[in-house]
């Protein structure tokens, strides 16, 4: 975190900064001992816009948790003694519902920033990777979260999902080991509720843990900038305070009134409506489909048609993150001077949309009317090869072959540029 | 350049976009009518009339094989009534309350705090009393039917419509070519068309309190308001509240916008660098 220069100016917050220097961590690290690039773009707000998402949901899920009951008899119920009986029970659930949406739109956004500008090359490796541990982190809650309410979709979520890993059968016995112990049992049933829930309460403060050490990383070298160049002069950086609290409290309360529109007016979008009929074992809803967030991936699992092997493209999808610094091979990290990566970017952006929508379909569903007609399946393999061939061959060979912009000597160069053009 | 990479680049997207639309709008399975809901929309209040009369339906038809399990009757404050008329409605249902000194099961007269009590003892009684269907609890069929469309919201049916839809579009034969199993019925907005429960109202089923004439296409909207509210009963105060953040949050961001501009001022135009 950030060395203090800190100067207590009451005697009270001296006499305590000597005892415990926290006051002078926060002053490095938010405040305005913390000098960022003076040219940060909004796509930079969405760091603090995650970090508030996290407390949102800390605080909300904290107080759900005192009216709720981990138990298959009596979770489905206590949801909607939330809903109908709990002081704001209505507001807290519905929050923390579309907050988790939120959460992954917010996070989304601030990975592909990172990947626009090059926010992964050196020397910011290790904070992209803590970045993916969140990432990964988050997908693990919620998928876990989205079991409590114990609704149709919760059971058989979890059921498709867990499934998933027993998939990895190397030796005897090994896959279903793996499922008996993932379930507390043979099937989903309650030790599996009461496992996820515990879990569930666990993973946010696990991710609070890398958030904090995710920071720790950003500011040994200091945020990336649109440039994607060094902030080097005193005159290409500013302090985070006031100009970076100024600017993230206005993108704050400009979020908040998306946030709101959502809770308030479209509170179950975003949600199945399957999950408003109580779990039924006996019962398999004609068309199980995942969280909107898991979707890409979900279609590229069912892309692959062996079974280990889509498990094996599913995770691969997200851990290929972890090399992106290195297949990355440009000198230059912002996209801004790499107008054929930004390109490319951009396809990578629709063709992950377009996956998206496709993790909703029937594999045989008829997509496109074009001769016999192209089925999601088809579509959905067709994207998936495109998704890693952005990443093994369109970044590595681009990113080496390109001919690219000329870059600005410094910020501070470049804004006394734009002055002159002005 | 630049420029032009982002526009291709919008243009691919745009694209994409436009085929997943056409083919979002062509492979609706669901033909379902949709209705005007004063309770829709983020200014729309519950029709309290239409919930009354809905309630009365329930109560004389619908109650013989549907729980509605989570709703109390105190909540029935919500459509109307007075805290006296929601005692005296509770009052007409009795409840087992312990045994006397014999061993003989009491009853007492229901209670504002009492949940409206279900038609069957188990899911056996119920399946048996139904042909081996069970009729759904009512509870939550307004949220749990609808089909809302994230990524085409336009193509959304909402669980009133398809309540309406269920309720009226049952056909006396089945059509032609269509094999409907013992004791099922043909029907329109049913899934698969093939369903356990006989057409349940028709006109002049029940006679309206309050004297609207009891045509099919109105018990049916009651019937369906009455379910929504049954299954998202904060729906008023949850918009009301809505409005007051938006609004505030809105006048909040406008200032700190402006608090922003100033705050930036001078190192926005570089005079610092100067």
């Amino acid at each position: 975190m950030g060395s203090s220069n800190y100067e207590p100016t009451s005697k009270a917050a001296k006499w305590f900064e000597e005892r415990l220097p926290i006051l002078g961590l926060i002053h490095g690290t938010l405040g305005a001992g913390y000098k960022a690039p003076r040219n940060l773009n909004y796509w930079w707000n969405f760091g603090s816009l995650a970090g508030f998402m996290l407390v949102v949901q800390i605080i909300t899920g904290i107080v759900l948790v005192m009216h709720y009951t981990p138990h298959v008899d009596m979770a489905f119920r206590s949801v909607e003694h939330i809903m109908r009986d709990v002081n704001y029970g209505w507001l807290l659930r519905y929050t923390h519902a579309n907050g988790a949406s939120m959460f992954f739109v917010v996070v989304y956004i601030h990975i592909l920033r990172g990947m626009y500008f090059g926010s992964y090359k050196s020397p910011r490796e290790v904070l992209w990777f803590l970045g993916l541990v969140i990432y990964l982190l988050m997908m693990a809650t919620g998928f876990m979260g989205y079991v409590l309410p114990w609704g149709q979709m919760s059971f058989w979520g979890a059921t498709v999902i867990t499934n998933l890993f027993g998939a990895f059968d190397f030796y005897n016995g090994m896959g279903e080991s793996i499922l008996h112990l993932l379930w507390g049992g043979f099937s989903v049933d309650n030790p599996t509720l009461q496992r996820f829930f515990s879990l569930h309460y666990l993973l946010p403060f696990v991710i609070v843990g890398v958030v904090i050490l995710h920071i720790w990383a950003l500011h040994l070298p200091g945020s990336n900038n649109p440039l994607g160049i060094d902030a080097k002069g005193p005159g290409d950086k500013i302090p985070f305070h006031p100009y970076y609290t100024a600017k993230d409290a206005f993108g704050l309360s400009f979020f908040i009134v998306i946030l709101a529109i959502f809770i308030f007016y479209l509170p179950n979008i975003m949600g199945h409506p399957d999950n408003y009929i109580e779990a039924n074992p006996m019962v398999t809803p004609p068309h199980i489909v995942p969280e909107w967030y898991y979707l890409p991936f979900y279609t590229i699992l069912k892309a692959v048609p062996d079974k280990l092997l889509g498990v094996v493209a599913m995770f691969a999808s997200i851990l290929i993150f972890f090399v992106l610094p290195w297949l990355d091979g440009s000198k230059i990290r912002s996209a801004k001077f790499r107008p054929v990566t930004a390109f490319f970017f951009w396809l990578f952006i629709a063709n992950a949309i377009f996956l998206g929508y496709l993790g909703t379909k029937l594999p045989d569903e008829i997509m496109i009317h074009i001769g016999g007609g192209l089925d999601a399946l088809t579509l959905g393999r067709i994207g998936t090869i495109l998704y890693f061939a952005y990443f093994i061959v369109i970044v590595p060979l681009v990113s080496r072959m390109e001919s690219t912009k000329p870059v600005p000597t410094s910020i501070a160069q470049s804004v006394l540029d734009s002055r002159k053009e002005a | 350049m630049l420029k032009l990479v982002k526009n291709i680049g919008l243009m691919v997207i745009i694209a994409l976009g436009g085929i997943t639309m056409a083919q979002a709008s062509g492979d609706s399975a669901y033909h379902l009518k949709k209705n005007d809901w004063p309770h829709a929309g983020p200014f729309g209040k519950f029709d309290k009339a239409a919930l009354q009369r809905g309630l009365q339906v329930y109560k004389e038809v619908c109650a013989a094989c549907h729980s509605l399990n989570m709703v109390a009757f105190r909540e029935l404050t919500a459509l109307g009534y007075s805290a006296d008329e929601v005692k005296a409605f509770a009052s007409e249902y009795e409840f087992a309350d312990g045994v006397n000194d014999d061993g003989d099961v009491k009853y007492r007269k229901g209670l504002p705090q009492d949940y409206f009590p279900a038609p069957f003892a188990s899911e056996t009684e119920a399946r048996d009393s139904n042909s081996g269907a069970l009729p759904p609890d009512f509870s939550l069929l307004g949220k749990s039917r609808e089909h809302l469309s994230m990524f085409t919201p336009w193509n959304s049916i909402y669980g009133e419509d398809y309540i309406v839809g269920i309720l009226t579009t049952y056909h006396e034969e089945a059509p032609h070519g269509v094999v409907l199993a013992e004791g099922m019925h043909f029907n329109e907005a049913f899934p698969g068309n093939q369903i356990a429960m006989a057409p349940p109202i028709s006109d002049d089923l029940v006679e309206y309190a309050d004297g609207t004439p009891a045509t099919m296409e109105q018990i049916a909207h009651d019937v369906a308001t009455f379910m929504y509210w049954a299954a998202e009963p904060k729906m008023e105060v949850r918009k009301a509240m809505g409005l007051k953040v938006i609004i505030y949050m809105s006048i909040l961001t406008i200032l700190l916008y402006f608090v922003n501009k100033r705050v930036w001022k001078k190192v926005k135009k570089g005079d610092d660098l100067v």
